[in-house]
């Protein structure tokens, strides 16, 4: 051990593995966002021109992804995982779709909402009191919403297509002709995940549950009430997700954002948050979920199919959590 | 086991043997009983219920079976395996691509061939868990993505074809009509592989390594090769699946079905503990049976069949509270 420190002080520190091992460590958000530049500079050399246009685009398409990411990065810092997002934002935004006509938006949001809060708050009760594995929870949770929504739909005889013009305004519509609407709903929520998990006491309660809930047991945190309030909020997020998304690509289907499940999962895990509890953070996330939009956007203008992408996905996610899994356990 | 029962006490009678062995085996003669009231309930609510309908059981049945076993053996040695779905995708579209116009004899081959992917997609699960030390979930999550890209880069959309031979080995009845060949076929494997497995000394260290890993490390059990065999085996199981996804529809498809969720939802309500080391095949298909007769009854009560995925979902939860609930008592108590 002297001896590295040693080595470390003669040489420039910036050049030796222990070094790099713990920028990787402490501030992994550093070296993501130059691979997100690398990204946009292969871009810029292969198929197309980066410009504000394609700026747009990608934002539009990773603001979805990031705020379930937000679901995951919460969950997985108390050691959990929310699987049910997919399921709670296909059926808030069907629903929403569905009502939106008879009741009006306002009424139609509302009954989203609830409906979302209520399910999470189920969610949490299964894993905090009845301590259901998360997984196993979350993963059953959305094979209840998504019956109980194609049930909704065959009552309804419609497939939804009326999708409202104001969430087709905030998912595809475009402010100024460079801002995305998107942002102006996904700003304030990633401030409030950012600046709750860094400065308030029920942020700080969900590191320490993942970190050591043991610990956290013993200082008086009451992992039950955190973990069904964590739930209840993943599966409201994941419900303004759902609108987002359905605004976005014009249409409300009952399974429409179960293929953002995954990637919101790789999203979190790239951005440097461990999936068993206590490390990580919202920042990293974003960034993940910009990596992962940037990906896709290259690779379907370079003509490849859905197929590569999700191998390209899979590889990447083990790769990303087997080298911090190497970092932290090394060092 | 009963053999050596008499022995070990001089009043035991075979009355007591038989109380014991029902006591060991509590969670799976609760589930026959389900099962036969079930049967009974089914019988009531559609009395033309008979040998037709247990026919469709099996061939309905037996990809989920194939499943369930492929993920209780990996949850046994204390893993879990979320791509068991993409891989039996992959496997079946490989088998169907290949078999597309092939002669009959041609297909022994692919069929031996897509029986070796199988064990080469566990093994290359099996060796990403052990090497990269990530989570069991988080790798076969990943990996279940990758299995489904290669399955869509094999087949686009749903084709290819099936020998017949495959077809007619699991489709229809063997000499009774009340005895599903499928049926037939699932005990024949599950009696040609996993039963010598598990009397084997492998079997008995996948069981050690799911209980305690520290513990098995100790007495001298290789952890990881325990770990990758136990994949490899998983991956078997899911080409298995594979095939019989083919045989029974004449195709493959490169969509994973519900296949993954539905293997989790099996093993526990089958009895095998998600925390590893406890519980066995048997449960799993008994549990698979009750889930396709539940899903079965939906339809003859004319109940909208979209709750049974609500069904589906419920029984997961409430089977694994259940569980945890007991587990609780037992602790306390």
């Amino acid at each position: 051990m002297s001896e590295a420190v040693g080595a470390t002080a003669t040489r420039n520190p910036w050049l030796t593995a222990a070094a790099w091992r713990a920028l990787f460590r402490d501030r992994p958000i550093i070296p993501l966002v130059v691979l997100l530049g690398l990204l946009v500079v292969l871009f810029e050399l292969g198929p197309s021109s980066v410009n504000l246009n394609w700026a747009g685009v990608v934002f539009r398409a990773a603001v979805p992804l990031a705020i379930l990411a937000g679901c995951q990065t919460l969950a997985m810092l108390t050691g959990g995982i929310d699987l049910s997002v997919g399921a709670v934002a296909s059926a808030s935004g069907f629903l929403v779709a569905t009502l939106v006509g008879d009741l009006g938006l306002p009424m139609a949001v509302l009954i989203a909402l609830v409906a979302a809060l209520v399910v999470g708050l189920v969610n949490g009760i299964g894993v905090g009191v009845f301590r259901v594995h998360p997984l196993i929870m979350t993963l059953g949770m959305s094979l209840v919403v998504l019956g109980f929504a194609n049930v909704w739909q065959v009552q309804r005889g419609q497939t939804g297509a009326g999708t409202p013009p104001e969430f087709r305004t905030i998912g595809a519509g475009v402010f100024l002709e460079i801002i995305p609407y998107s942002l102006i709903v996904f700003v304030p929520i990633a401030l409030a995940i950012l600046l709750g998990l860094r400065r308030t006491g029920y942020g700080r309660l969900l590191y320490a549950i993942g970190d050591n809930p043991i610990a956290a047991r013993l200082s008086g945190a009451r992992a039950w009430q955190v973990l069904i309030v964590l739930y209840g909020i993943s599966a409201v997020l994941a419900a303004i997700a759902g609108f987002v998304i359905s605004g976005l690509s014009n249409v409300a289907s009952v399974t429409l954002a179960d293929s953002y499940v995954l990637p919101s999962v790789a999203a979190a895990v790239i951005g440097g948050t461990s999936i068993l509890g206590g490390r990580g953070g919202f920042g990293g996330t974003i960034v993940g979920a910009l990596i992962l939009t940037v990906i896709t956007s290259l690779l379907s203008s370079l003509g490849y199919p859905e197929a590569v992408r999700q191998v390209l996905f899979g590889a990447i996610i083990v790769a990303v959590a087997a080298a911090y899994t190497r970092v932290t356990q090394e060092s | 086991m009963s053999a050596a029962a008499p022995t070990l006490g001089a009043t035991s009678g075979p009355l007591d043997a038989a109380v014991a062995a029902v006591r060991r085996n509590a969670w799976t003669v609760g589930l026959l009983v389900f099962l036969a009231i079930l049967l009974v309930f089914t019988r009531l609510i559609q009395p033309t219920y008979g040998a037709i309908g247990v026919q469709n059981l099996a061939i309905s049945g037996i990809p989920l079976a194939l499943a369930a076993i492929a993920q209780a053996i990996i949850v046994i040695a204390g893993g879990i395996d979320l791509s068991i779905g993409s891989m039996m995708a992959l496997t079946s579209v490989v088998a169907a691509a290949n078999m597309h116009n092939q002669s009959e004899e041609f297909a022994v081959l692919v069929v031996l061939g897509v029986l070796l992917l199988g064990l080469a997609l566990g093994a290359v699960n099996g060796s990403l868990v052990v090497i990269t030390r990530v989570p069991d979930i988080v790798v076969t999550l990943a990996m279940s993505f990758v299995w489904a890209g290669c399955a869509l880069l094999v087949l686009k959309t749903p084709g290819g074809g099936s020998a017949q031979w495959l077809k007619d080995l699991v489709i229809g009845p063997l000499g009774n009509e009340w005895i599903p060949k499928a049926g037939v076929l699932l005990v024949v494997v599950v009696a040609l592989i996993w039963i010598p497995v598990s009397r084997s000394r492998l079997g008995i260290s996948l069981y050690a390594v799911g209980s305690n890993q520290l513990a098995a490390f100790r007495s001298g059990v290789s952890v990881g090769r325990t770990k990758v065999f136990s994949y490899m085996l998983g991956g078997l199981f899911s080409a298995l699946g594979g095939l019989a996804l083919t045989a029974s529809t004449g195709r493959g498809t490169p969509v994973p079905g519900p296949y993954t969720l539905l293997s989790v939802a099996a093993i526990v309500l089958g009895g095998v503990s998600l925390a590893g080391g406890r519980g066995g095949v048997f449960g799993p298909l008994v549990a698979v049976v009750i889930l396709q007769l539940l899903r079965t009854d939906m339809t003859f009560l004319r109940l909208d069949t979209n709750l049974a995925t609500v069904a589906q979902g419920l029984i997961l939860i409430g089977v694994v509270m259940l569980g945890s609930l007991l587990q609780f008592r037992r602790s306390r108590g």
